[in-house]
């Protein structure tokens, strides 16, 4: 496979977090129309690495490289990775209180295009049609960014932004967490509908539910901020099977 | 889904600089300009050019001893208000010497500022009357016939003096009077220009009425002088905004705004301060609302070097309500000492207060508040809130709440705070591709939402791009 093929490569990336590293050496290559997952228990460091990738001021790569379709995401601040195509889903969405979803969303619309006035004309209808795919009211739109949503909502405005924000590589952080069966069908609904087939997905869970709707190509097992173990879809079920105890003694 | 939505708030948008945009300043061609300086000549002076009763003459002469006496006030900023010299401003100038009933009878240099101000363009589109104050005199005025045959009157303060003599004494000074305070008392010895307003019982002005205050020359004094009064069942919406050229010494500016809501009206009194940061703006508003009256004073302050204003409301009547909504924006080497008074001396009133302050690159914002509840008042609600947001660690924000609550059953929620824009925010927004200004400025719109949505489309789109302009460059 040549390399165009890859849209998203890290490796051997090092996260510290206030003096202490959380993650500890992984790499990872996602080639285009790929889902990938990481699953592991609480603390193994994938939130970590999701927000060291999109360019969080607090998590700092000590060491390693990142590509997004060829381009060099260390050398960009947040602002700079999300142009160049990043997404991430956000475990815990922030409150923005007094912007209302509609006008964030613009803002950021307007941001990723450099204000193209063709993007915005259809922005309108676009977002309306995003709205019924994630069964949310239009009302939504008049709300203020996450204040005083439920954990449902939040994750289906996550959903929503990468859906008009059409990344060319997402990485969603927990989207599944706090989710009922059926919010999290339309979340999935959501997910796979946004995910570009030139881009690729990174869905990081501990649970495999999500991935019944949402069929990653790839599961890679994160323990103590590394990857222990990668593999087809199976390993998911075999996770939902059997836990990560026996993957601690494989890594022990 | 209303359009408005998705119309552009100016977050974005990139804006000029107020030197640009409002700091100019025209060639003095006037019709009259004194000396410098404040004594009795002055006051008789004033007084004679407009052709004064002697009671307002009087009035004027004994406001000037009461200014003279009062020591100045020993709080706000003493340092700024115990350096003012007081012989060093001009204290009258008449630009021209009538006044224009449309704007071809306005000199055309005077006519091209208002222009740049965006003034008859307002007025098309959606005001019901305009007044343009330059320096002591409002030099242009319109008002829709159709509110003129319904007997409501909007002429400039003058005017209102000489055509409505008894509407205008009974009221005049009637809520704060020359002793109130040494601003008020030199408002009251000085005065020109201003707004007077009387609206007749069970009318509705529905489209707002404005003002427009300009200083031009240096060193000038502003002291215009508002009276508006809403006779029964009557509604009434006045806006106003006013901008200075941007000089190396300070202006003064200091008006005095009365308003009365007589039973069941209704005021709403919106202000867009945005001074250029040399005018010193120390202004008295107050207002008293009778039974069933509702009294709104909106009241965004960006410019100046120091504002002092407390709009204060005086709830005399049963069921009365106040609502005070102010924002405040401390850029560097601005002290916004602004706040909210309000009086509860009748049964079932109740007031809110709305305080936002923003401060940045070291300025300073202090609320300074007072609510009181006198015995009498019982069944009464009040409710305070303050919220500052602080951008940098150099800024400053102080809060001066005052509550002295006399009477029985009154349900009080008081909320203050102070925040800084969080990073988790800021991470939030620029990983969605927003750069960290325009971040920043995302979530000072969203801090304020709470004002702007009260505000005409139109001024909500300027007030934000005039808080955008204040931040521009304000981080690295």
């Amino acid at each position: 496979m040549n390399k165009s093929d890859t849209i998203f490569a890290i490796k051997d990336i090092h996260v510290e977090v206030e003096g202490k590293e959380v993650v500890k050496g992984v790499s990872l290559d996602i080639k285009r129309g790929e889902k990938h997952a990481i699953m592991g228990p609480n603390g193994s460091g994938k939130s970590s690495l999701a927000n060291a990738l999109a360019g969080h001021p607090s998590y700092s790569i000590t060491s390693g490289e990142a590509y997004i379709d060829g381009k060099n995401l260390l050398e960009m601040n947040a602002t700079g990775r999300a142009l160049a195509g990043l997404f991430l889903g956000f475990q815990y969405p922030l409150a923005i209180p007094g912007v209302t979803v509609a006008n964030f969303l613009r803002s950021a619309v307007k941001a990723r295009n450099g204000g193209g006035e063709k993007v915005l004309k259809t922005f309108r209808k676009d977002l309306m049609d995003k709205f019924k795919l994630l069964e949310v009211d239009k009302s939504f739109a008049t709300r203020y960014v996450n204040d005083g949503f439920s954990g449902g909502e939040k994750k289906r405005l996550e959903i929503l932004q990468m859906s008009v924000l059409k990344p060319i590589m997402a990485i969603l952080d927990e989207t599944d967490s706090g989710l009922d069966i059926d919010a999290l069908k339309i979340v999935s609904r959501g997910i796979n509908d946004s995910a570009r087939a030139d881009g690729g997905v990174l869905l990081i869970t501990h649970y495999q539910r999500l991935l019944n709707y949402v069929k990653p190509d790839r599961v890679h097992v994160m323990m103590n901020g590394r990857i222990v173990n990668s593999g087809g879809p199976e390993l998911a079920l075999k996770l939902e099977d059997r836990g990560y105890d026996w993957l601690n003694a494989n890594a022990a | 889904m209303s359009e408005t939505l998705f119309k552009n708030n100016g977050v974005t948008d990139i804006g000029d600089n107020y030197a640009e945009k409002y700091g100019f300043h025209d060639p003095e061609e006037y019709f009259h300009k004194g000396a410098k300086g404040l004594n009795h000549e002055v006051v008789e002076m004033i007084s004679r050019m407009k052709k004064e009763p002697d009671w307002m003459r009087d009035f004027r002469h004994k406001a000037l001893e009461i200014f003279l006496a009062k020591p100045m006030p020993r709080w706000g900023n003493t340092e700024i208000l115990n350096s003012i010299d007081f012989d060093n401003i001009y204290y009258y100038i008449k630009p021209i010497e009538v006044q224009g009933q449309t704007w071809d009878d306005v000199p055309e240099y005077i006519k091209n500022t208002f222009d740049r101000l965006g003034i008859p363009e307002a007025e098309k589109k959606f005001l019901a009357g305009v007044s343009a104050q330059y320096e002591s005199e409002v030099v242009y005025h319109s008002f829709q016939e159709d509110l003129k045959k319904q007997g409501v009157i909007f002429l400039d303060m003058d005017s209102g003096l000489r055509e409505h003599p008894e509407i205008v004494k009974k009221y005049f000074a009637s809520i704060i009077p020359a002793n109130d305070n040494k601003f008020a008392a030199l408002n009251s010895a000085v005065w020109s220009g201003g707004s007077f307003i009387y609206v007749p019982p069970g009318i509705d002005v529905k489209i707002p009425l404005q003002a427009y205050f300009r200083i031009n020359a240096e060193n000038m004094g502003q002291f215009e002088r508002t009276l508006i009064i809403a006779d029964k069942g009557s509604r009434i919406h006045y806006i106003e905004g006013c901008t200075a050229p941007t000089y190396s010494t300070d202006s003064l500016h200091s008006a005095v705004v009365e308003l009365i809501a007589l039973e069941g009206s209704y005021i709403r009194y919106t202000t867009i301060q945005n001074w250029s940061h040399n005018i010193l703006n120390l202004v008295t508003k107050r207002s008293v609302a009778h039974k069933n009256a509702t009294v709104e004073w909106v009241d965004g302050n960006i410019g100046s070097r120091l504002t002092m204003k407390y709009p204060c409301i005086y709830l005399v009547g049963e069921g009365a309500k106040g609502e005070i909504l102010s924002i405040a924006f401390a850029g560097k080497e601005q002290h916004q000492d602004a706040g909210a008074k309000v009086i509860h001396a009748a049964p079932n009133t109740s007031s809110r207060i709305t305080s936002k302050s923003i401060s940045k690159g070291g300025g300073r914002a202090s609320y300074r508040g007072l609510v009181k509840v006198y015995p009498k008042a019982e069944n009464s609600k009040v409710s305070v809130e303050c919220d500052a947001l602080l951008i940098d660690d150099t800024s400053r924000s102080d809060t001066y709440p005052t509550m002295e609550i006399d009477a029985e059953d009154v349900r009080i929620e008081h909320e203050a705070r102070v925040s800084k824009v969080a990073e988790e925010q800021l991470f939030y927004l620029t990983s969605r591709g927003l750069s960290e200004d325009e971040a920043r400025l995302l979530i000072i719109n969203g801090f304020i939402e709470p004002f702007t949505k009260e505000l005409p489309m139109e001024y909500a789109v300027e007030l934000n791009r005039l808080i955008e302009l204040e931040m521009e460059g304000s981080v690295g």
